[in-house]
């Protein structure tokens, strides 16, 4: 199994921004349990899901090894392709602005809202209903993580920079995070989702062909190529659909 | 039992937003696969046909949403 910085590059780049999307997306909740409840109920709950994500990699890792390559390949790159094309589809919609923009400042106001909503209503069990609020949040998000990681990095014994990528990125999210103790609003969400949509895209449609025993021309770099035009198609799509929109709407 | 069913509900919300895209790309890979088993000696023909047929799909997917 020979490994390149083509591959490597990519995969800790892919695994990094991910991560740092759904990252954000776990910190947000957790910010808003700890702006209703405190830090309390929402360091125990992150803490409990954090427990059961390691429960899940250490279960299904060693798994991994037991799976034949191509078969591996081929079943993740499926699982890849629908990911990143579901990631790069809504990216495209929403730089065309067919559907809103994602917006932490608004998840953040309305999981504080729900909470307190909530805590008012249900006043013995409010710690307890912060704590899975946050939990469930990190377990949900987490989850992304583990299998961006997985996907990424499994095909082709990636599985340590691809984890590292993602770590940089929960721990750089984590930090800045409790230092500034508000919603990570100014992280360009949509711009991450575009790029990862693309790589996560281009890097499925290369291990189905390994899985099938296509030989991709010029190997490994097959994944740039693809990416180049999964980014073509996207800001054509883009493009298209901003124009028929306008001349649609006066 | 609820929070279980919008665990997986949530999973497989990582893969399928638009079920019609997700159902797009497995008759993509499906067409790729029959390829490469029908077709062995011409390898490249299911990766062409992976890769022409994904962008294809996406492009008729954003326009038809848009």
């Amino acid at each position: 199994m020979t490994t390149s910085l083509v591959q490597i590059g990519p995969a800790i780049a892919a695994a990094f921004l991910a991560s740092l999307v759904e990252a954000v997306e776990a910190m947000t909740i957790v910010l808003a349990v700890s702006t209703v409840r405190g830090w309390r109920p929402a360091g125990f709950g992150a803490l409990a899901g954090l427990m059961l994500l390691a429960v899940v990699v250490l279960v299904l890792g060693p798994l991994l090894d037991h799976i034949p390559l191509n078969l591996l390949q081929l079943v993740i790159g499926v699982l890849l392709l629908l990911f990143g094309m579901r990631w790069l589809r809504k990216a495209i919609l929403r730089a065309a602005g067919v559907i809103p923009l994602h917006d932490e400042a608004i998840v953040f106001a309305t999981e504080t809202t729900e909470l307190s909503e909530q805590a008012r209503r249900q006043e013995a069990r409010r710690d307890w209903l912060a704590g899975i609020v946050s939990f469930k949040a990190v377990v949900l998000e987490g989850l992304e993580v583990v299998f961006i990681v997985i996907a990424v990095g499994a095909g082709h014994g990636l599985l340590v920079p691809a984890g590292l990528g993602a770590l940089a990125a929960c721990l750089l999210v984590v930090v800045v995070g409790i230092v500034v103790h508000r919603p990570l609003a100014r992280v360009p969400e949509n711009s991450l989702k575009f790029a990862v949509g693309i790589m996560l895209s281009a890097f499925g449609v290369f291990w189905i062909g390994e899985g099938l025993g296509v030989p991709w021309p010029g190997g490994d770099l097959a994944i740039l190529m693809f990416a180049v035009l999964f980014l073509g198609v996207a800001l054509a799509s883009v493009a298209l659909t901003r124009r028929r929109n306008a001349e649609v709407l006066p | 039992m609820t929070m279980l069913a919008n665990l997986l509900r949530e999973l497989v919300g990582l893969f399928v937003d638009d079920g019609a895209l997700a159902l797009a790309i497995l008759g993509i890979v499906l067409l790729a696969s029959i390829f490469a088993i029908l077709v062995p000696s011409a390898p490249l023909a299911s990766g062409a046909v992976l890769l022409l047929g994904c962008l294809g799909v996406l492009f008729a997917n954003v326009m038809r949403a848009g």
